[in-house]
């Protein structure tokens, strides 16, 4: 399979009318606010790094006004960077001409917007084929292509409805269809569930992790909200004022905070849905009747542990193997108390 | 001493109490030499500008005679099916024949009849200028800048005073007066092709970007449609402007019920104008609602709204 990983690399972003002027003074420690106080320059982004893994979830996660919409813009380049790189494929999306990035942005990205941003005077059909009319892909094709990833998302029977007649959650049902229908590598999901009331974006979140099980696209999925980062994300950035404070597994962040900001943040965090078997078990040593596979969190290893009435509990990896133990004890332990940091 | 400071309050006076204005002399040579040169250039390139504008004046011609020529109860079947192709309103399509029919009944169909051709081709000759004009305009501020004070003149400025040079240019003729219609009668169908382009949602255009669209397709498949219920407002506002020049372009030698109203002006015949103006009206209000309901029917997404 190819490698569809996204590397960003030392990208800043200062709006205003002559960002790069101001490059340096922000490498050298200028601050956010002195920027804007001295010279009326707005800092973006500062100093990004982030590889995003082929073929996984990254979110990007960080409260209102810490850069992270203007982050993924950069990668179908909506903004341009004031410098820095966005690799893709080997190539640095960040230099590609006029033509060259419209095909980038026709064939390799789609994107699934906050606002859903679907044509009004669309039908539900005619909105989820705008991608491949734009491609100059054939009628017959394109409506096939659309039915079909209208009928995965649950919309049968609305083709020919217009987006206003429909409720937010199906209207991002038709925004996702739209991206989908597309079949680019790189999946852009800005906000895309924030505007949709609790349940709703619980649903919209299994079907992204539905499909994304059998799709295998690189997704950039932005959040403001640490469960949804935490259910969705293989891999999380936080960002705040525009800056990485750190990276890693939800479960990592989790139980490895970098700052005070960040353990803060996950005070409330349900950790049973969150940290895995693996990291809190011991050597194998076959004593119980009951298995849990590699990679469970621990909210289900407690689960099945209750529910066999056995305080023990066999890890086994994908082949069957035993490859280390835990106790209900040390589950509920990793549960309740902060790990250690 | 004493003189001079006499002179000097007499000429503060004289400054204060009258205005220091251009010798009149001068004055004249002034606007002879700006008459002059705009005669010039009428000697010079008139007769290229009037071959210019022949084929505007061989459509014209054909289609007022094609509309003429046609036998009135087709006519009246033609008009009142566009009426119901564009409004879907059987009421309306009654009300239509029934002006025809009162309007041909009083004497005025033929007048009525060049009226109508002279509004489709003005109206039709704005809307193939005036939408590229609207469209050029939201590309850019500059040119926003650029146009808007043009078509504020061309709004404000009285017909008559740009009848002078288009008369000086091309005389007393139909092309004349379709020029002198289309001048006052464009402004509105620029202007709401360019705020209609410029209102579209920021989401929805940057929703395209991301999916790739050129120009092109960006300015096709999302901003024209969406700016499609201004644009028809626009081009709603310019068929009624249109419809208030006919009186005006009739000065200048066009046909039409505009030329009966004159004619009664002339020789104080009241039944004569008021007839002729009624007419007008009648047409106006029809132009009116179809355009009107056929704008409504553009916008049929937005009218159910998920609760």
């Amino acid at each position: 399979m190819a490698d569809n990983s996204i590397e960003v690399k030392n990208l800043y972003k200062i709006f205003g009318t002559n960002g790069k002027k101001y490059i340096e003074a922000v490498k050298n420690g200028m601050s956010k606010d002195d920027l804007n106080a001295k010279h009326g320059h707005v800092l973006g982004l500062k100093n990004i790094n982030i590889n995003m893994p082929s073929a996984k979830i990254q979110v990007i996660m960080g409260l209102s006004g810490s850069g992270k919409s203007t982050m993924i813009r950069h990668i179908n380049r909506l903004i341009d960077p004031t410098i820095g790189e966005v690799i893709f494929q080997g190539e640095d999306i960040c230099k590609m001409s006029k033509g060259d990035l419209q095909e980038f942005r026709r064939h390799k990205t789609a994107m699934v917007f906050q606002k859903f941003a679907l044509l009004p005077h669309r039908t539900v059909i005619d909105n989820t084929i705008f991608g491949l009319e734009l491609q100059g892909v054939d009628k017959k094709e394109r409506h096939d292509r659309a039915m079909h990833w209208l009928s995965r998302v649950g919309l049968d029977g609305f083709e020919e409805n217009y987006p206003n007649q429909l409720s937010g959650g199906m209207q991002q049902r038709v925004g996702l269809a739209r991206a989908l229908t597309n079949d680019a590598d790189i999946l852009l999901m800005d906000e895309a569930f924030s505007a949709l009331d609790p349940l709703i974006r619980m649903d919209m979140q299994s079907i992204l992790l539905e499909l994304q099980a059998e799709l295998h696209k690189t997704v950039v999925f932005i959040t403001h909200d640490l469960d949804e980062a935490l259910r969705l994300g293989d891999q999380i950035a936080i960002l705040r004022d525009g800056e990485v404070i750190q990276q890693g597994t939800g479960q990592e962040i989790v139980l490895k905070p970098a700052d005070a900001y960040i353990a803060d943040f996950i005070k409330e965090v349900n950790r049973g849905r969150v940290i895995r078997v693996d990291t809190i078990m011991t050597a194998a040593n076959g004593g119980s009747s009951i298995t849990i596979p590699t990679g469970s969190r621990l909210e289900l290893a407690a689960k099945l542990m209750v529910e066999s009435g056995e305080a023990e509990a066999n890890i086994i990896d994908d082949a069957g193997n035993a490859i280390g133990a835990i106790t209900l004890k040390s589950a509920i332990d990793a549960m309740v108390t902060p790990a250690v940091h | 001493m004493s003189t001079d400071n006499a002179e000097t309050g007499l000429n503060i006076k004289e400054l204060l109490t009258e205005f220091p204005e251009m010798s009149r002399t001068e004055l004249r040579d002034f606007k002879k030499g700006i008459d002059e040169t705009f005669k010039g250039f009428t000697r010079e390139y008139g007769e290229g500008i009037e071959n210019f504008f022949d084929p505007l004046l061989a459509i014209l011609v054909w289609f007022e005679k094609l509309v003429v020529a046609t036998p009135w109860p087709l006519m009246i079947v033609i008009l009142a099916a566009l009426v119901y192709a564009g409004a879907r309103s059987w009421p309306l399509v009654i009300g239509t024949v029934i002006t025809l029919l009162i309007v041909g009944y009083l004497g005025m169909w033929e007048d009525m009849m060049f009226t109508l051709a002279l509004i489709s081709v003005a109206t039709a000759l704005c809307i193939i200028i005036g939408i590229p004009l609207g469209i050029i305009m939201s590309k850019s501020d500059r040119t926003q800048a650029v146009i808007t004070p043009v078509l504020d003149i061309m709004q404000t400025i009285p017909s008559f005073v740009y009848l002078i040079p288009i008369l000086m240019l091309l005389g007393i003729g139909k092309v004349p007066g379709l020029i002198a219609v289309c001048i006052y009668a464009i402004p509105p169908v620029v202007r709401l092709t360019n705020l209609g382009i410029r209102l579209v949602d920021k989401d929805v255009l940057e929703a395209a970007d991301a999916f790739g669209a050129s120009p092109r397709q960006k300015l096709f498949t999302v901003q024209l449609p969406l700016a499609l219920p201004n644009i028809f407002a626009g081009v709603n506002q310019t068929i009624m402007m249109a419809l208030a020049m006919v009186v005006v372009a009739a000065l200048i030698g066009v046909q039409g019920l505009g030329s009966e109203v004159l004619k009664a002006v002339n020789n104080q015949y009241l039944a004569l104008g008021l007839m002729n103006g009624l007419a007008i009206v009648a047409i106006a209000i029809v132009f009116d609602r179809v355009s009107q309901k056929f704008g409504k029917r553009l916008q049929k997404h937005s009218e159910v709204v998920h609760g």
